[in-house]
Formats: C-alpha cells, structure tokens, sequence
C-alpha cells in the first residue's frame, strides 16, 4: 500500500505542476483581459508538435528552447492582430473566438503534422530511472518534468511580485488607464503577457509531449481540464490556480491507483445487486473509471456552491 | 395590417418551400441532404435561443440533443420490443420533453449567472455528461452507441416510414412548428426580456425581473427545441453515439448559429444550411474541409462579428436609399480578387496535400511536383491579394457614400 501511495502522490505532482504550467498563464490572461482563452490548451499542443520536428533535426534540448519562443510569437500575434481586434465586439466574441482557434489549430495540425501519433521521445540523456522504491522505477524523465515545472513556478513568482516589470504587469492589471498615464505602452504589455503565457503553455507541450504522447487530440484531453482549475482555483487567482492544479493533479492520481469502487461500498453497507439490475453500470462502478470525470463533477459542485472559486475575490 | 400580411406571406413561403424542396430535388442524396438540414435548423435555432436572444454562451448545448435523442432511440427500442405502441410522429415530442426534462434541471443552477460563470458550467456538465455517456453503457451503448428501428410503429398517413423521404416529411412538419414556436417565443413577453436581461441584467432586475428566472425560461424552452432536434436525429438516422453528447456537436451547433448570424432569427438557419452544405459538398472532395471550416469560422468572427446574415442586413440602409446598385460594381472589384486568391490558395493547400501526382482541381489538371505549378499559383494568389487589398479602400468609400445621411440630396443635385 505505501508504494502505491507514494507513487501516486509521485506521479499526482507530476501532472498538477505540468497543468499549473498552462493554468497560469491561463490565470494571468484572464485577469488582464478578462477573457479564458479556449485556446491556451491548442498552444501546449503546438509546443509538442514544434519541439518534436526541431528534436528531429537538432536533438530534444533545441526544441525545449526554441519551440516555447515560436508558440510565444505566435501567441504575440494571434493577441495582437486576432483578440485585439475582436474585443471590442465583447467578452462573448472573445471566446468564441479562441474557442475558433482552437478548433482551426486542430485542423491546421493534422494538416502540417498528419493524424498519427508522433514517436517524440524522451532524450536518451534522461532515460533512465531517478531511483527505483518498492521495487518500482521512478524515471529521471518525471523527475526532470518536476524540477522544470518547480523551477517554473518559482520563476513566475519572483517575476511577478518581486521585479519592477511584475509589478507594471500587476498594476496594468488592477489600473490599466492609470499605467497608460504613466507612460506605459499598455497594449504592449498585455501583447507580451499573452506571449509569455503561450510560451509557458508551449514550454508544459514541450516537457509533456514524451509522456502523454504528442497527437492531434492532446489539446482536446488537457484542455477542459486547464479551464476547471482556473475555475475552481478562482478566476484570475494564481495562488488558487497552484492550489487546484495540484488538487486535481493528485485527485486524478489517486482515484486511478485507488483500487476501490461501489462494490467494496456495497459490500462494506452490506447490501448486494443482482448482476441484471438495470443500474448493474453504477453498483459496478470503479474510482479509477470515474476519474476523468471527477474534475468536471467538482467544476460543477464549485460553481454551485461557491462560484468565486477556491480562492477568487470577485464575482464574475 | 399590412405587417401582418407581409409576414404570414414569409410563413406561408416557408412552408412551401419546406413542402416542394423533395419533389424538386428528389434524389436519395438531396433528400437525405434535407433531412440533416432540418436537424440542424432546428438545433441551431435553439441555440441562438440561448446565445443569441439569452446572451447565455453554451459549450454543452449537445447535452440536451443528445439526451433528446437517446431517449428517443429508447423509445423505438421499447416499441420494437412491443412494449408500446404509438405513432413514430410523437417521437420528437419524447425527444422534446427530456431536453425539457433536462433543462430544467440543470438550468436550475446554472443560470444564476450569465457570461463566463455560465460558460464554464455548461462546459463542465457537457463533459461530464459526455464522460458519463462512455462509463453507464447500458443506456448509452458506449463507444458502440445505440441503435434503433423507425418502422414498428403504426404507419401515418399511408406513410411507413421506410424511405427517407417519409422521414422528411415528418421532419418538415416538425421544423415548422418548431419554427413557428421558437419564433413566437421571441414575442412574447418572456422572449423579450430575455433580450432586456442579455443586454443589461442590472436594469432588468431594477425594473423588478428576476434576470436568472427569465434565463431560466429561456435556458428550459431552448433545451427542449435542442431535444426534439435530437429526436428528429434519432428519426432520421435510428442510431446515436456519444459523439452526439459531446464537445464536437456543442461546437458545430455553436459554428452554425455564429456564422448565419446570432442577433437575427433567420441567422442560424442560414447556417444551419450553409454548414450542411459545405459538410456534403466538400466533405466528398477534400479531406481538409475542416481546416477551411476552421477558418471560415476564424474570419467571421473577425470580420463579420454579426454573420451572414448580419452581413445582408448590413445592406438594409443602402436598400432603402435606393442607392445598393451603387455598390454593385465596387463589390465585383474586390470580390474577383478575392475570390481568386481564395481559389489559388485552396489550390495550394489541396496541391501540397494531395496524395496523388496530379490534382484536379476545378476542371484543371495539376501536376504536384512542378515547381511552374506552384509558382503560378503563388504568384496568381498574390495578385489575388495585392488587389484586394488596393480595391478595398474604393470600397469603403463607396460604401460610406451609399449609407450616407445626404445621399438622396446629393443626387437629386447632381439630376
């Protein structure tokens, strides 16, 4: 039992960094703009595909640095020549229209890069288990994924509250006119915040293309996940977008390794169904076949009960 | 009174063109084409219910037609198995009153909030339910789906329903009164509000409305319109999967009624049909009709924030003036180019993706590994462009000049 719960705690962290990777600057999109970018997911997507083609030429270190500055002047560009252009239609064209792009960067991968999964694998430097407990290997690979993710975080904290240019960000986030009276290029920023965070989104394709396999649908399965936990950590809350990443990162975790279910319940109220009951689906249900629902079952259960989120201040 | 008889004339048009499409066009395909046309105008439709006329924007709204149209497969199994027994034309009405049933439910804590908060939540129970659909397969089949028969119930008019041409009937009819509701829906005191309460929440509630109880109406009729729109799916192809609980349809009924145009009522279903189409037509020919659906979805939003049919509305003013065939000929000189760059550009796509050596591409032999090929393409594409651009201000200013106030003065002076 220790070793299950370690690893899954192991491998919990591992997925709750790697999603506050993009629910940051998710996070911080959505307090300067005001609107959640569907399309922050296509972007880790597009990090994976760039960095598998430049691995292909020039090795996997290349592509770790250089896809995440494509994916960030492509996000530049789409902030300023797509959602400049469309905010002043409102918050609702806004996302229709990055939920547009969304579905256009989908097409436009399986167009550049087909329908097949790609063969992008983890560099030979790191291919090898960080220790072995229980019996069981823990690969340097997610050790590597921890530690970026970890150094990430630290990053984006220091920048953010610490430096002078974190501070002008925060500022043009709360006062955006007074900023401009100052005398700083507003739009700028928000143009570089926006590429910033799909550089991190695409730094998180990078790192996790290896593991959680690089194919059209990546975006699609990490997606809706990003937006329930800048949801439930409250919308524009970077603390609470940390909280929930790892909230659900070691809830899916542990759901999936906990080898529990409505019949272990049952069994334990002491009832029994017959196997032909009409609802035989829900008295045979597992944890671990729940698992990809349970962060939707808790955006909803949030939204109910507390709408702001775990750590929002305003009311949307 | 004069209104009135204009208006039941548009009806009455409606109609008729609903009644004589299978006798004019009356091969399998177009039949068959008409059938998921009537499907998406009726899902379309409800949806600008929600977006459009409630302000409210759903990344679930597959929720309601899907669980519309399992219960209606249900239903067709339960009278296969002779368990019941009534005509198939009551299907939609099942289909109707679970997406009723549904939204009921759901719109009870949903629509306290419009915007973002409204947006998400409908997000998260698409998934879910769409999640849920792959775990409970007893009623949903799984990834297999469930199938059922049309032809157990009792035959209708002399129609039994075998052919797809019974079904359009039947679809028809059901479109209309659909039609006919959601639209008398927008005049009704509820329908109205709707638009006060997407428009200003605040001042609805000042004025002493509930702005989520009239939310909640709306959210509840437009579940049920999706819901026999999932009925009349269930009809036409006897067969459901969880892709129509899913993301991808709560997507494609949002592209609809955005690119036919979401603040008029005819909007979705422009695009209802526009999308139909394009699905039939280029679905046959290219493999990346996606990616152009993709774009065409990118650029509308862009550029014609209210649609298509926004755009034809655009003109209403000039049409008024008497001054539209002003624009005629600026409109030809950037649509040639334009169009000729799109043509050149859909060229290369097809061109670069092709599978084999040569591409035919609108009567046109082209060799793939050419480089003339490709360079006259690339240059024919940036002329396209170079052009447009260079017409696009004469555009303007024609346009400016036949929507302007002085318009009639200036050219009974010029007479």
């Amino acid at each position: 039992m220790p070793e299950v719960l370690v690893f899954a705690t192991l491998n919990g962290l591992v997925t709750g960094l790697l999603l506050f990777m993009l629910a940051s600057g998710l996070t911080v999109i959505f307090s300067m703009m005001g609107v959640l970018n569907f399309a922050h997911a296509s972007f880790y997507m597009l990090g994976a595909y760039f960095a598998y083609s430049i691995s292909l030429y020039f090795g996997y270190w290349t592509g770790l640095i250089l896809a995440p500055l494509i994916v960030g002047v492509l996000g530049a560009l789409v902030e300023r020549y797509g959602l400049r252009r469309v905010h002043q239609h409102g918050h609702v064209a806004e996302l229709v229209f990055t939920f547009g792009l969304a579905f256009l960067i989908e097409e436009a991968v399986q167009f550049f890069w087909g329908q097949d999964t790609k063969n992008y694998q983890t560099p030979d430097l790191l291919d090898f288990p960080l220790f072995t407990l229980f019996g069981q290997e823990f690969s340097a690979y997610r050790g590597f994924m921890l530690a970026i993710s970890i150094g990430i975080f630290i990053g984006l904290y220091q920048v953010l509250t610490r430096s002078r240019v974190g501070l002008i960000i925060q500022a043009a986030i709360s006062h955006p006119h007074m900023v401009a009276n100052l005398g700083h290029n507003v739009p700028l920023i928000f143009t570089a915040v926006f590429g910033v965070g799909t550089a991190l989104a695409g730094l998180a394709g990078v790192i996790a293309g290896p593991v959680l396999t690089t194919f059209p649908g990546m975006a699609l399965v990490l997606g809706s996940i990003v937006f329930v936990i800048v949801v439930i950590g409250g919308l524009g809350s970077l603390p609470g977008a940390f909280l929930a990443s790892l909230l659900i990162g070691l809830l899916q975790s542990y759901a999936i390794a906990a080898n529990v279910g409505m019949p272990d319940l049952l069994a334990l109220l002491g009832l029994e169904f017959p196997r032909s009951h009409p609802l035989d689906d829900l008295w045979t249900l597992n944890l671990s076949q729940i698992a990809p629902i349970l962060p939707f079952l808790l955006l909803v259960l949030v939204l109910i009960f507390r709408p702001t989120g775990l750590m929002g201040k305003r009311e949307q | 009174m004069k209104a009135l008889a204009a208006k039941s004339g548009v009806w009455a048009g409606y109609l008729a063109v609903l009644l004589l499409l299978p006798l004019i066009f009356d091969s399998i395909l177009a039949i068959s084409i008409f059938n998921q046309m009537a499907i998406a105008i009726v899902f379309a439709l409800s949806y600008n219910m929600l977006l459009g006329q409630g302000g409210m924007l759903s990344f679930g709204h597959a929720v309601y037609f899907g669980l519309g149209g399992f219960l209606a497969v249900h239903a067709l199994l339960m009278m296969e198995n002779e368990a019941v027994y009534f005509s198939i034309a009551f299907i939609p009405l099942i289909g109707g009153l679970t997406g009723l049933l549904a939204g009921v439910f759901i719109g009870s804590f949903s629509t306290r909030k419009a915007g973002t908060v409204f947006a998400m939540i409908s997000l998260g129970i698409g998934e879910l339910v769409a999640a849920s659909s792959l775990i409970f397969t007893g009623f949903f089949g799984g990834e297999a789906g469930v199938s059922g028969d049309r032809t157990f119930g009792p035959p209708l008019f002399g129609m039994d329903f075998f052919s797809d041409v019974d079904v359009y009937y039947l679809a028809a009819f059901w479109v209309f009164v659909s039609t006919v509701f959601m639209y008398l829906f927008t005049r009704t005191p509820a329908g109205r509000m709707a638009n006060a309460v997407r428009d200003n929440p605040e001042r609805a509630e000042f004025i002493g409305y509930s702005a989520r109880w009239v939310r909640f109406i709306s959210f509840c009729a437009s579940g049920m319109f999706a819901g026999v729109a999932g009925g009349l799916f269930a009809l036409n192809y006897e067969f459901l999967t969880d892709e129509n609980l899913n993301l991808v349809t709560s997507g494609r009924v949002l592209l609809m009624a955005y690119i036919g145009g979401l603040g008029f009522f005819i909007g979705p279903i422009i695009g209802a049909i526009i999308l139909t189409l394009m699905n039939f037509l280029l679905s046959n020919y290219t493999e990346l009709w996606l990616l152009y659906l993709g774009i065409m979805f990118v650029l509308t939003v862009l550029f014609l924030p209210r649609g298509f049919a926004g755009f034809i509305m655009m003109h209403r003013l000039a049409w008024l003036r008497g001054s539209l065939h002003t624009l005629a000929l600026p409109y030809l000189l950037t649509g040639l180019p334009a169009l000729l760059f799109v043509l050149c550009a859909v060229c290369l796509l097809e061109l670069s993706h092709a599978a084999e050596p040569v591409l035919h591409f609108l009567g046109l032999s082209l060799a793939r590994d050419s480089v003339t090929v490709w360079a006259g393409l690339l240059l024919l594409a940036t002329l396209g462009w170079y052009l447009t651009r260079k017409s696009v201000p004469g555009l303007r200013r024609a346009w400016e000049a036949a929507n302007a106030p002085d318009a009639d003065a200036a050219r009974e002076q010029a007479t």
